[in-house]
């Protein structure tokens, strides 16, 4: 096989591929456990839980493993988050509960505050029943929008709360980002659809797959037919360079392979690319690149066009993707891609650099790294399409100057009874945010409901 | 370099630290692994009348801190389940290689006259340099009227303390037993017979689990457990007391002492020496880590010694003792509080938890700029301690004397006593 092929598949022995994509941060072993869980000082209005979207009483979670009652406290994590399992794997934990632990202090090292959620939701004894009831059915019924994160939170909540719940899902699949756009060897064995199973354990949720909306059904539609709507749509458009040679087939957007990637049977199949430039600073960024150097690509390069210290990604994602041989460069924005018949063959970026005010500046010097495909990981912004699409007479909801949905306290859109949870809103763009907003919609869509319920009376 | 030798009942020893009468001073095999390391002296494990105890299987129980730290242990061990003569045998050989090696034979045979005629001369004979009687343990020989049975009993302490100063002219210590509510009065009957020395405490009745699927008591037994003797660091702040109690109480002061009960280093052993124990005796540790600690034993307390100037063991024997008193004669004008160092503190807030909770709600917790901080409440702290015990970091939070410029008054002499006695009294 010819490595120097520009495109190739099968860069790697399946073996070599399978090691690559194994859990990144395999399960603690018991024993990692006893030593981990018996470093949790049991703070008093502790730090983490504060630092946690959430609000994971963690303390109690880890003194529940450390008395051997592994079972309560993935009762205690789960009911505070649905989504514990994939947010054990998945949260930058390194900038929210973990940072805040207060044995970084003097010991440069926090709890594995992760690895023991983990542990806890994984020995959840499945020989106990479901672990959570369904309160007395209330004849109300909520229409959900989606089915990423933030929506399974809502619906989950809504179920417990005795509503019927239908979830409005674009794809053949529930999960949303946990099972199209998190990194493969962050959420192995299918984790994202074996946590829907367990979500809809709960009884009374139904979904409608391939059912999009603006394409299969509008807004007013679901007004009419439910009690309430959350929407949680997350943001489907995806930003552009704007910039001469963007039209190249091998100019891709990093969402859309990884997409690709994780419905793969044979992830040796994917065409990877010999040399890959990454365009962005977050975490998609460095996701693609990482996936790309353990698909076998011979040199990628991930350009950012800030510092180091203003990139999204943190320092232990810019770690991860240095340690798999990924070159990180800083201060350098795009400029023209170039190709010939053969294909891609580099790009050209011109240096910034950043005024006291944070503005980029062009610093007038230009370089070139070549390249046979270029990724696009700069993010992404809401189709508000959907929202007025199949009605002549729908308002669309309020959006942000992000284009974002914009919502009040209780996530409530401009619209009455229609909320907005997850990435389609203003936030981090984090599942465990997603679950939080997902949370608190449903609260305020219970409340609502029930107040709602009574004035009928 | 500081000396680390002593005498003890007229019986010298290159170091204060021996091996206590348990498994690790079952035979010469492991007894000349310890004379090897560096140990000054053992008790051989109790000897008493063939023909030998037998023992059950699952013989140990464990109390564990978090992460399988060994707070407690305890037994069901019997005394030596080897042939008395065997045991003999042994004794005088390694005696004869160890000249320089103290070994105390440990005996135990019944409240009989004639049973301690009989074994006495044959352990002289070894040329062992001491006996010590055990009437500690608590399980299994106190059902047979030995052990503990008798160390529960001053009359028989003395008794059978008088039979063994009149069949042998070894030194006698007699070991005792801590489940009693007077530790002084088996150490008065131990010195009424004539005892030249008292060792303690021996261990104390345990169980030290419930096995929650199979609800038997560990250590289990084909199912079954009984209360065994406990030890190991947990006894340690028990044994302290009872070392002092001997050790202050005229009746008892001049009774030499040996101290046993969780001493894991030299710290542990200088605290029992400035006490008023004159060697000590080291079990659960070594059996936990091995015979080499004894190099950190004596290397730890030369070294401190070193620094305060103490030259012999004899310089700290009974140090602390001055300083141990009842109650009543502490001084109420004495006031000290808690200082949080900032700089040190990891605002984790268990102070402020446990003081909030369960003491004296003595501790501010502010926030500024999303930081907390934690101080102390000097109108409302009274001194207890607990926020510093508390406190996961051992430089955060500090106890400061307050000088409050009055004199010491005592319970004794304070004027909320209805029986105050006056100040000149």
């Amino acid at each position: 096989m010819d490595m120097s092929q520009a495109i190739l598949s099968n860069r790697l022995a399946d073996n070599e591929i399978a090691d690559n994509f194994t859990d990144i941060a395999p399960p603690l072993t018991n024993k990692q456990v006893l030593v981990a869980s018996e470093r949790c000082l049991f703070c008093y209005d502790a730090p983490c839980i504060k630092a946690c979207p959430t609000a994971i009483d963690i303390p109690l979670f880890i003194r529940k493993i450390s008395t051997d009652n592994a079972h309560g406290a993935a009762k205690e994590i789960l009911s505070a988050n649905i989504l514990g399992g994939s947010c054990a794997r998945v949260c930058p934990t390194e900038t929210l509960c973990e940072q805040a632990c207060v044995r970084n202090t003097c010991e440069a090292a926090p709890v594995n505050i992760s690895g023991l959620q983990r542990y806890a939701v994984d020995n959840l004894d499945p020989g106990r029943g479901y672990p959570f009831n369904r309160a007395p059915a209330t004849g109300k019924s909520v229409a959900v929008v989606g089915a990423g994160p933030a929506s399974l939170a809502c619906a989950h909540r809504l179920a417990r709360d005795g509503h019927q719940v239908v979830i409005y899902e674009a794809s053949s699949k529930c999960g949303g980002l946990n099972e199209y756009g998190i990194a493969q060897y962050k959420l192995v064995d299918d984790y994202a659809q074996q946590e829907v199973e367990f979500v809809l354990k709960i009884g009374g949720i139904t979904i409608q797959y391939d059912t999009a909306l603006g394409r299969d059904i509008s807004l007013p539609e679901l007004q009419q037919a439910h009690d309430a709507v959350f929407i949680g749509i997350g943001l489907s458009n995806n930003n552009a360079l704007n910039i001469p040679g963007e039209d190249h087939p091998q100019v891709q957007q990093a969402v859309h392979y990884i997409k690709a990637l994780r419905q793969s049977d044979n992830l040796a199949e994917l065409p990877v690319a010999r040399r890959i430039v990454v365009i962005g600073g977050g975490m998609t960024a460095i996701d693609i690149a990482v996936q790309s150097k353990k698909l076998g690509a011979e040199q990628v390069s991930l350009v950012y066009r800030r510092d180091r210290k203003a990139m999204g990604a943190s320092a232990h994602e810019q770690a991860l993707a240095l340690s798999q041989g990924v070159e990180l460069l800083f201060n350098a924005q795009p400029e023209t891609i170039i190709s010939d018949d053969k294909g891609l063959s580099a790009i050209t970026f011109q240096r910034t650099a950043c005024d006291e005010n944070g503005k980029l500046l062009s610093t007038g010097q230009t370089f070139s790294i070549a390249c046979d495909r270029v990724f696009k990981a700069i993010g992404q912004h809401l189709d508000k399409t959907p929202l007025t699409a199949l009605s002549n007479q729908a308002q669309p909801p309020r959006l942000d100057n992000d284009g974002r949905i914009v919502v009040d306290e209780k996530f409530q859109t401009s619209i009455n009874g229609v909320f907005a949870g997850g990435d389609c809103i203003k936030g981090k763009d984090l599942v465990v945010e997603a679950v939080n907003h997902g949370n608190r919609a449903a609260l305020a869509i219970d409340q609502l409901l029930k107040k709602n319920r009574l004035r009928k009376r | 370099m500081a000396d680390l030798s002593c005498e003890f009942m007229g019986i010298k020893s290159i170091n204060p630290f021996w091996l206590a009468s348990a498994p690790p001073t079952d035979k010469a095999y492991n007894v000349v692994r310890a004379f090897k390391a560096g140990w000054g002296g053992v008790v051989w494990k109790t000897l008493g009348e063939d023909p030998a105890p037998i023992n059950v299987s699952s013989r140990y129980g464990v109390h564990y801190g978090q992460n399988r730290q060994v707070l407690g242990f305890n037994n069901i061990e019997l005394i030596s389940d080897r042939p008395l003569q065997l045991n003999l045998d042994e004794i005088m050989e390694v005696k004869k290689d160890w000249p320089d090696r103290v070994i105390i034979v440990s005996l135990m045979v019944p409240c009989e006259e004639q049973a301690w005629k009989n074994i006495l001369p044959r352990v002289e004979a070894t040329g062992a340099d001491g006996i010590e009687l055990n009437f500690g343990c608590p399980h299994g020989m106190s059902e047979r009227g030995m052990g503990s049975a008798v160390g529960q009993v001053p009359k028989y302490i003395e008794m059978v303390t008088r039979w063994c100063k009149l069949y042998t002219r070894l030194p006698v210590m007699v070991k005792l037993t801590p489940n009693i509510t007077d530790i002084c009065q088996p150490a008065q009957a131990a010195l009424q017979g004539g005892a030249d020395a008292v060792s303690l405490i021996n261990t104390i009745n345990s169980i030290t689990s419930v096995n929650l699927d199979t609800l038997s008591i560990e250590p289990s037994v084909d199912g079954k457990g009984t209360h065994g003797g406990y030890c190991g660091s947990a006894v340690k702040p028990i044994a302290l007391s009872m070392v002092s109690e001997i050790a202050r109480h005229d009746a008892t002061a001049k009774l030499s002492i040996s101290g046993i009960g969780g001493i894991s280093n030299w710290r542990d052993a200088a605290e029992f020496i400035t006490l008023g124990a004159g060697t000590v005796q080291v079990c659960t540790a070594a059996m936990l880590y091995g015979f080499k600690i004894i190099d950190d034993l004596c290397d730890g307390l030369s070294d401190w010694m070193d620094k305060k100037g103490y030259q012999s063991i004899k310089d700290f024997h009974r140090a602390a003792l001055p300083n141990t008193t009842d109650w009543q004669h502490l001084n109420m004008n004495y006031v000290r509080i808690a200082h949080i160092n900032q700089e040190n503190c990891i605002q984790c807030g268990r102070c402020f938890a446990a003081c909030e909770d369960t003491a004296h709600q003595a501790i501010a917790m502010t926030e500024q700029d999303g930081v907390r901080k934690f101080s102390v409440k000097a109108d409302e702290c009274v001194g207890c301690n607990l926020c510093q015990i508390t406190c996961p970091e051992p430089d955060a939070i500090v106890m400061q004397d307050i000088d409050q410029g009055k004199p010491h008054l005592s319970w004794i002499h304070h004027p909320s006593n209805p029986f105050a006695k006056p100040a000149t009294d």
